[in-house]
């Protein structure tokens, strides 16, 4: 056999784990997805073939509207959000000693390691508008803080603050991108008289560009499948048995309702493949846009 | 079939990975059942199931411990291993039997000779759909009105004055009754409970918001426009819904520092076991209790509960059916309130008695068990519970109970978040919930 065959095929042997597991729990059940999504199935009797009936309820049901709705203001949010700090972060960092950042590194990422359903309840405590801390860190400062667990505007904004509890690993890819930044620029930069500001944007963005559109692509589609933090505070816990403020509904929560709770898995195949639809095309945007912004090394930009 | 192969496999495959409860696949004599959705948290359940045990001996059932979960049940069931046993809330019943994943249990009542007669009929009534019943009651949850007497009268008035028959009066006393401190509430007045107590508001209205044989809705009638309307206008004179229930979420409900305690919540609508919390931590608190009214002052009880079923697949249904006989039994009811009992005298607590689905247990346990000479408050207010089952009423069992839940309580905090106007949200849920019950009702 040829060194270039065995090559290819010692290739293939380790990669046929992942290839493995990635056609029996990811393309078929995708393929199934979509088949299921032309039925009307409750996942204990046999599907019954209902065409496109399901993409048209789609159309009509408001609350597909609505949730989509506050996953897309809750992305704008979110994503901004936690690259802004999670470069907040690490800039500092890289300022740290040696020790000190180490031990900062670790502070930073532990809240990764969090279950999210307990960042949920967490939600709830923290943010409660009559006795959560929040608001009492607030009144510190002469701030009537809002009601965020229950008036509908404060909600998407306090799971938005939550959320940057767990931005370890997006402080970590810019840590591992601001540390590859030579230092001679900087100099350069210095010695030509650039403010700190004029060095950040003239600098540093444009050489971490190549992380920040990582991390945009990555966090866009994580804010687009967000689920666990705000089920947990607003409809799957017990405190919120009863109680669920319309502003939490997000598609995926909407999504599990209609599979889990009501059992419309031929419907909810269809709202999965009406999302998957929508990050494609939002990624499809970001990927065209990025070739103005990001910057390769070695390529134009 | 082949499609429905694909399908089942598909669902297992996208559940794979949220865990099973499928049966123990016993090859010796003894089985072990599976059980989904009961706990053994205190001397109620742990007695009851010690007496199951023995009945099934040497066969045992693995208690899981976890609420019931929809998703982990359906995995279950799709692969073809579902538990032997599930404890799950009464309201979700129909919607799984009439997908027919439950067992009927005529076959089981015959056979273990279960005197059907020894359930209360309401509690009967919600485990039964389409004449035959899928389950077996547990709990009986009475809501009644509960009165902070002390702080009642801190604001000049008497328990009295909280008077669901006159709801003008009752507006009056709330917003009396509520003490507002700097920014926020220090006491909520009254609490009306939405949306979790609408159907008993709706009842007060003279709605009936689903029809008995569980297929039709009535959201969109005028008068429980009008009860919405009201509720939420009892809230808005307290402070509005984001500040009663910003407050609410900071009570510790079940602690020594409960509000009853803490004086900061003057009356509610609640749950009768909620007097035995009272009892066990705040034993000195002045608490009295009155039935719900209609505006002509007629009592009304708004009644439901948990309930045991046999899933369809089970493979011990003998074993399972032997099980929940003992669990629901009026024996094993009255050793366990025995064991409270028992308990609650050596720690020096008063013990304000089980409301069971049983009648024939709430007769033994109140007659023997309850004795409260020496806690008089408790002592009327568990013989107002008591007077209030006399007009008990439940939601019947629905193939669509989850849909039909799901879209009142949108409804209702559609209105209280200021999203909709009562009768535009009940409008919208009657939409939403008719639809599903047809829908349920075209796959019988």
């Amino acid at each position: 056999m040829k060194r270039r065959t065995k090559e290819a095929w010692a290739a293939y042997a380790f990669l046929s784990p992942w290839m493995i597991g990635f056609v029996i729990f990811m393309a078929i059940p995708m393929i199934a997805s979509l088949v299921l999504s032309f039925t009307d199935y409750d996942a204990l009797r046999s599907p019954d073939a209902v065409g496109w009936a399901n993409y048209r309820r789609l159309l009509e049901d408001p609350a597909v509207r609505k949730s989509l709705v506050n996953t897309l203001v809750y992305t704008v949010m979110s994503v901004p959000a936690t690259m802004a700090v999670s470069l907040a972060l690490a800039s500092l960092l890289t300022r740290a000693g040696h020790r000190s950042a180490g031990f900062f590194r670790t502070v930073f990422y532990l809240p990764e390691i969090t279950p999210k359903v307990a960042v949920g309840v967490l939600f709830l405590i923290l943010f409660n508008g009559q006795a959560g801390l929040v608001n009492a860190v607030l009144g510190l400062v002469g701030i009537d803080g809002p009601q965020w667990s229950t008036d509908g505007p404060w909600v998407k904004p306090g799971l938005v603050l939550m959320h940057l509890w767990s931005v370890g690993s997006t402080v970590v890819i810019y840590l591992a991108a601001l540390r590859g930044v030579p230092r001679e620029l900087y100099e350069a930069a210095e010695l030509d008289g650039a403010s700190a500001w004029q060095r950040f944007r003239r600098i540093t963005v444009p050489m971490i560009s190549g992380a920040l559109f990582f991390t945009l692509i990555v966090q866009t589609i994580a804010a687009l499948q967000s689920f666990d933090e705000a089920y947990t505070a607003f409809y799957g816990s017990a405190a919120s048995a009863t109680y669920s403020n319309d502003a939490a509904l997000f598609y995926l929560i909407y999504l599990f309702q209609q599979a889990f709770e009501f059992l419309h898995l031929g419907y909810a195949s269809a709202m999965a493949w009406l999302l998957f639809v929508v990050i494609l095309l939002i990624t499809l945007v970001q990927v065209r846009l990025s070739r103005r912004f990001v910057h390769y090394e070695g390529g134009d930009r | 079939m082949a499609r429905k192969l694909l399908a089942g496999a598909t669902v297992v495959l996208l559940l794979s990975g949220c865990g099973g409860v499928g049966s123990g696949g016993d090859t010796g004599a003894a089985a072990t059942l599976t059980s989904m959705g009961f706990g053994l948290g205190d001397e109620i359940a742990t007695t009851r199931a010690d007496l199951a045990g023995k009945a099934i001996a040497p066969a045992t059932v693995k208690i899981g411990g976890s609420a019931f979960d929809a998703q982990q049940f359906l995995a279950s069931v799709a692969s073809r291993t579902p538990p032997d046993l599930v404890y799950l809330d009464r309201q979700l019943l129909g919607t799984y039997a009439a997908r027919g994943t439950l067992e009927p249990l005529t076959d089981c009542i015959a056979q273990q000779h279960i005197d059907v007669g020894q359930y209360r009929p309401a509690a009967l009534k919600e485990v039964t759909l389409d004449g035959k019943v899928y389950g077996m009651p547990e709990f009986y949850d009475n809501r009644v009105l509960l009165v902070n007497d002390a702080a009642v009268e801190t604001s000049g008035m008497t328990p009295r004055d909280v008077s669901p028959a006159d709801r003008a009066k009752l507006t009056t006393a709330a917003q009396k009754l509520t003490v507002r401190t700097g920014g926020g509430l220090s006491r909520i007045g009254f609490d009306p409970k939405i949306p979790e107590f609408l159907p008993l508001w709706a009842k007060a209205n003279g709605v009936q918001m689903l029809s008995d044989d569980g297929r039709t809705a009535h959201l969109d009638d005028p008068r429980l426009a009008e009860a919405l309307t009201y509720t939420k206008s009892l809230i808005d004179a307290q402070g509005g819904w984001s500040a009663v229930k910003a407050f609410r979420d900071s009570f510790d409900f079940f602690g020594e520092k409960n509000p009853f305690k803490q004086g900061q919540l003057a009356a509610t609508l609640m749950d009768d076991w909620y007097l035995n919390v009272l009892a066990n931590y705040s034993p000195d608190v002045r608490v009295s209790a009155a039935p719900f009214t209609d505006t002509a002052g007629t009592p009304i009880d708004w009644v439901t509960g948990s309930a045991w079923v046999i899933p369809a697949g089970s493979t011990h249904k003998e074993q399972a059916c032997a099980w929940i006989k003992t669990m629901t039994d009026a024996p094993s009811w009255v050793a366990a309130a025995k064991a409270r009992a028992e308990k609650r005298k050596a720690a020096g607590k008063a013990f304000t008695g089980v409301y069971t689905g049983n009648r024939v247990a709430d007769q033994e346990i109140f007659g023997s068990f309850v004795q409260l000479k020496d806690r008089p408050a408790f002592d009327t207010a568990v013989q107002t519970v008591l007077r209030a089952q006399d007009s008990a009423f439940t939601m019947p069992a629905s193939p669509a109970g989850s849909e039909f839940k799901t879209a009142w309580q949108n409804a209702v905090n559609r209105v209280l978040s200021g999203e909709q106007q009562p009768a535009d949200a009940l409008r919208q849920a009657q939409q939403e919930a008719q639809r599903a019950l047809d829908a349920a009702a075209a796959h019988r």
